[in-house]
């Protein structure tokens, strides 16, 4: 949809305003994350900055990648996850207690939080292996929904509810980019409902609050809505231009929660107000467009799967989180990406975009070559 | 969409057109959700912004309240009555308290609190919430708040401060007269749940004074906002609104003459007003003995309310206001100008036997001998009771009763206090309403000499001490005030009135009832008239036991001294009225009248009197209290020593500490019923000097 077409061709092949905005995104969160920091570089705002660059240049080698060996690192990348999971959570199980990291000396590592990518690009593969007259069929499905199901299982048990749900979903959109008859989705999404008052008709009362606590985390302020409700408290205080750079109180006199990872948003809001929030969201819907765009671009189904199938997981982590963040959907742990201090969600991201920018130019390349 | 073929086979060109639809689609609820999301920003930061800003301002400010200082009570001449010392006091902030049992046994160590102490420091810990502060300890010595400061860092939430307290420099000898502060009872906060109440150190208008002028005093609390996190950690201070303090309330009561008239009065029970008689003014309202408004103000311990509890001398009880007592003679001058007023001329006389027939019944003159012949003057000079009895007959009692009013007897006075008890003015209408009865002569003679229904208080009979010396309608006041116009006259004839203060000046001469109260001052003599007032009726067993008269014998059953008085007799200055309980007669109170009166002239005069007296009583009344007090532990002691039951009122005793109950015993009666050997009742006298 957007073209560098003013940037010389062979100075890069890079789309530089995809990159730019990315670069803008991360600038404004390490501006956020240094007032929230009470206006400190330590301990968030340089070490956010760091590892952009670094997961920034990891994207660029990313995106000098071909299909064919993206290709063929997917299945390989799918299992070593699968088992890293499964030690993830025998090393849980034997540490004491939910676990979702995975020490490997040097860097910690989230395996869950790969797999959100790693997810679109198996089923992308399974559905480029797929003989196009199979896609209406049982052969379809069962293998997707096991390749889905398993990983989606580990992480649910970790527990980590917001990951899972996105893996799901992020499978679930490929599946449904990949052709699937409509009528499954519907189906599926109806099926949910019975299922539902299946599940609540056996639960116990002190279960029943917990779902309706985890539904409507406001109706305990003290307890799990404490988070929303400063959080509203401090989106709305900003008002449409916010309370000034290094102003915000809630977020500086500790009444935010979580106020540089999960609701980083909130920070953002309070100082920033209703012109930051547009912009923000505005930049990422750019992303996520620009992403489809490589999608429609793309010439083999692999390469349009993974495409707007990545896309989606990023647009996924933007909404869910806002949408918690703002009061409208129940508290699940899901960071803003970029913005969010934390390594993993900015190196999932970038891993994104570097495939991304693979295929973009990999598209273009073929351009070249045969248009 | 295009009409799909039948049958499940699609090719990769439909699959290539599927895809690109179901992009668009997924761009454009992508695009839809942005929408939402951007939406539900804008309802949030603009709509409902006002809403979120109050609760971020609430979250981040804390206001606490600044008491204000009390307004000051002086006297007419500016001298102090009640002012503020500033003081240390100790406060908790619950929600800064990191481990609570610890820092309070801290606390209690450094403090050396009593066992009583922590226990309500619980309570109200138990009941306070958040960032309202609640006291540990006030009007604290500096070496023990030093102590406080020093382990500060050991003390999260402990917070030392000055204060303020309320003094009352004269103590006891204005404690009835302006009452005292305490805090805020859970009653007082239920009334109109100001936080201001529950600030620690703040104090209220209890009694007297202090509470009538509750909101003139109070003044305005400032507030001090500070920034706080979300773990209560002070970040800074915002602003701070000073407070307004109260206003300065002053008296017409010469603090002076006040405190002399306490200490005058000795180790006696009684109490007695001194009136401007120019303006009305109460020079000052005394009412002896008294508390101390001090302990009371830092909050009384059972032990001392207990003490003046037990005390017969009644000192919770605000006589002059409170006090109902038989008028007895002191209400012969107004007769006297009541018969003038009907025509009786002076010179009609009386022969007085001692003895006077109605009926069958006899009624004696308290001189059993009899006067002879008696005239108005000397009706008054020697009390005679006959003279009254005969006259009183001649012009009818409603007559006698309507000078009583005139002269402010049986009224209220629009005094700012939160009680006073106007007494009886007794005629026959009243009688037949009140005890469904006719009146009868005996009646009639008995208001002839102030005895029987007749019940007044100190300041009545002071204010009718005024009244006839200035003939002009004088309303008691309080509070001082400048420029006014003076009080309306009486309308009595100048010459009638010349005749009585003429009359009450031969009673403070020879061969008055008394002479012995002459002032010893060049050119200023007192007039007055003694009164005694009977408690307990003379039987035939009291005559056989000896017991002839109510000046002597048991102290409960003496006769209470009356004394009305003004000063100079020429051009009357100064008036007052005196009730010395159980003195036996007059003399004691009109001693204190003649005494009071020169320390108006010569202060130094009257203060050598005083310093003669007071040893025979044990001192000034500061160190009699402190023996008292002293006695009093020791006797507590003793009788504990076998475990005590006498503890049964004390919770109850707690609890009323700040308010002590205004009757407690027999001094404030009611009208006499018509059983006159009751001692708790005013029998009707036949006994005047």
């Amino acid at each position: 949809m957007i073209r560098n077409s003013l940037v010389p061709a062979q100075l890069t092949q890079l789309p530089w305003m995809v990159i730019l905005t990315v670069m803008g995104i991360t600038g404004f969160g390490l501006l956020v994350l240094y007032s929230a920091a009470g206006g400190s570089l330590e301990p968030w705002a340089l070490g956010q900055g760091v590892r952009f660059c670094l997961f920034l240049g990891g994207a660029v080698v990313l995106s000098r990648l071909r299909e064919e060996q993206i290709k063929k690192a997917v299945i390989p990348a799918y299992v070593i996850l699968l088992v890293a999971l499964v030690f993830t959570e025998l090393l849980g199980a034997v540490a004491g207690g939910g676990q979702r990291w995975l020490n490997l000396g040097i860097i910690r590592l989230q395996p869950s939080e790969l797999m959100k990518p790693v997810i679109v690009l198996t089923l992308a593969r399974f559905y480029d292996m797929l003989p196009a007259g199979e896609i209406r069929r049982w052969n379809a499905i069962w293998p997707a929904l096991g390749l889905i199901g398993l990983p989606a299982a580990l992480i649910l048990v970790q527990p980590d509810l917001g990951t899972a749900t996105m893996v799901l979903a992020g499978g679930a959109v490929t599946m449904f980019l990949a052709g699937l008859p409509l009528r499954l989705f519907i189906g599926g999404g109806l099926s949910v409902i019975p299922v539902g008052i299946g599940a609540w008709s056996m639960m116990h009362e002190y279960q029943r609050n917990r779902v309706l606590i985890f539904l409507d985390p406001e109706s305990d302020p003290l307890g799990k809505g404490y988070h929303i409700s400063q959080s509203k408290i401090a989106i709305g205080s900003g008002g449409l231009f916010g309370k000034g750079f290094l102003n915000g109180t809630q977020s500086h006199l500790d009444y935010l929660p979580e106020g540089h990872t999960d609701f980083v948003f909130a920070t953002m809001a309070e100082e920033w107000g209703l012109a930051g929030g547009v912009i923000l969201i505005a930049a990422f819907l750019f992303v996520v467009w620009w992403g489809l765009g490589v999608a429609l671009r793309a010439e083999t189904r692999f390469a349009r799967l993974t495409a707007a199938g990545l896309s989606t997981t990023i647009f996924f982590y933007v909404a869910v989180n806002l949408m918690m963040v703002m009061g409208l959907a129940p508290v699940v742990g899901i960071p803003l990406p970029l913005v969010s201090y934390g390594g993993s969600a900015v190196m999932t991201v970038l891993i994104i975009l570097g495939l991304l920018m693979a295929i973009d130019r990999g598209q273009r390349g073929s351009r070249s070559h045969f248009g | 969409m295009k009409p799909r073929r039948p049958g499940r086979l699609v090719t990769e060109a439909q699959q290539s057109f599927s895809f690109t639809r179901r992009t668009f689609a997924l761009g454009a609820i992508q695009g839809g959700i942005g929408l939402m999301l951007a939406s539900r920003l804008a309802w949030l930061t603009v709509a409902q912004k006002d809403k979120y800003s109050a609760l971020a301002e609430s979250n981040r400010a804390r206001s606490t309240l600044v008491p204000p200082r009390r307004g000051w009570i002086v006297d007419r001449y500016g001298q102090p009555i009640a002012i503020n010392r500033s003081d240390f006091r100790v406060d908790l902030i619950p929600d800064l308290l990191h481990d609570k049992d610890a820092e309070i046994q801290l606390l209690q160590n450094i403090l050396g609190l009593a066992p009583e102490d922590i226990e309500r420091l619980h309570d109200s810990l138990d009941k306070a919430a958040g960032f309202q502060p609640v006291q540990v300890v006030e009007d604290l010595d500096y070496e023990r708040f030093a102590a406080v400061n020093l382990r500060l860092p050991d003390l999260p939430g402990v917070v030392p401060a000055r204060g303020f307290s309320r003094f009352y420099p004269a103590g006891a000898a204005v404690a009835h007269l302006v009452g005292y502060v305490g805090s805020a009872s859970a009653k007082d906060y239920e009334k109109n749940r100001d936080p201001l109440l529950l600030t620690p150190g703040f104090k209220i208008g209890k009694e007297g004074l202090e509470k009538t002028f509750e909101s003139y005093l109070r003044g305005e609390p400032g507030a001090k906002r500070s920034e706080v996190t979300a773990r209560g950690k002070l970040v800074r201070e915002l602003t701070t609104q000073p407070e307004t303090p109260g206003h300065t309330l002053q008296l017409t009561i010469d603090a002076g003459l006040q405190d002399y008239v306490a200490e005058r009065m000795g180790d006696q029970s009684g109490s007695g007003v001194v009136i401007d008689c120019e303006s009305g003014d109460i020079l000052s309202m005394v009412s002896m003995p008294a508390y101390d408004p001090n302990s009371f103000s830092r909050g009384i311990t059972h032990d001392e309310w207990n003490r003046l509890s037990a005390n017969d001398h009644l000192p919770l009880l605000n006589k002059a206001l409170q006090g109902l007592y038989p008028a007895g003679s002191t209400v012969k001058p107004m007769n006297a100008l009541a018969l003038l007023e009907a025509g009786v001329s002076p010179d009609d006389r009386v022969l007085c036997t001692g003895t006077y027939k109605v009926g069958n019944s006899f009624f004696h003159c308290y001189q059993h001998r009899g006067h002879g012949m008696v005239d108005m003057h000397m009706a008054i000079q020697k009390s005679c009771d006959i003279y009254f009895y005969a006259m009183a007959r001649r012009i009818g009692t409603s007559r006698i009763a309507a000078m009583a009013r005139r002269l402010g007897l049986g009224q209220k006075f629009p005094l700012p206090v939160p009680s006073q008890r106007f007494g009886t003015v007794p005629d026959p209408e009243w009688k037949l309403k009140k005890y469904h009865k006719e009146w009868t002569v005996s009646d009639t003679l008995n208001s002839a000499i102030g005895q029987g229904y007749t019940l007044v208080n100190p300041l009545q009979i002071a204010t009718m001490a005024a009244r006839l010396a200035s003939g002009r309608a004088l309303v008691p006041r309080l509070v001082h005030r400048r420029n006014d116009e003076p009080a309306e006259s009486l309308g009595l004839d100048p010459a009638h009135l010349r005749f009585i203060h003429e009359a009450m000046g031969a009673v403070v001469g020879p061969g008055g009832t008394a002479g012995s109260a002459r002032m010893q001052l060049p050119g200023i003599d007192m007039g007055g008239k003694t009164g005694s007032a009977q408690v307990h009726h003379i039987s035939m067993a009291d005559r056989r036991a000896g017991r002839t008269s109510g000046t002597t014998g048991e102290w409960k059953l003496r006769d209470h001294g009356l004394f009305i008085a003004f000063a100079p007799v020429e051009q009357p200055r100064y008036a007052a009225g005196f009730i010395m309980e159980h003195a036996g007669h007059g003399t004691f109170a009109a001693g204190v009248a003649r005494d009071a009166f020169t320390f108006l002239y010569d202060k130094q005069r009257a203060l050598d009197t005083l310093a003669k007296m007071q040893p025979s009583w044990g001192g000034d009344i500061a160190t009699r209290t402190a023996r008292q007090k002293a006695e009093w532990q020791a006797a507590q002691a003793a009788a504990a020593s076998p475990p005590a039951t006498a503890d049964t009122g004390d919770t109850s005793a707690q609890e009323n500490a700040a308010t002590p109950p205004p009757t407690s015993a027999a001094t404030a009666v009611a009208p006499p019923s018509e059983a006159p050997e009751n001692v708790q009742q005013p029998p009707r006298g036949t006994m005047n000097e």
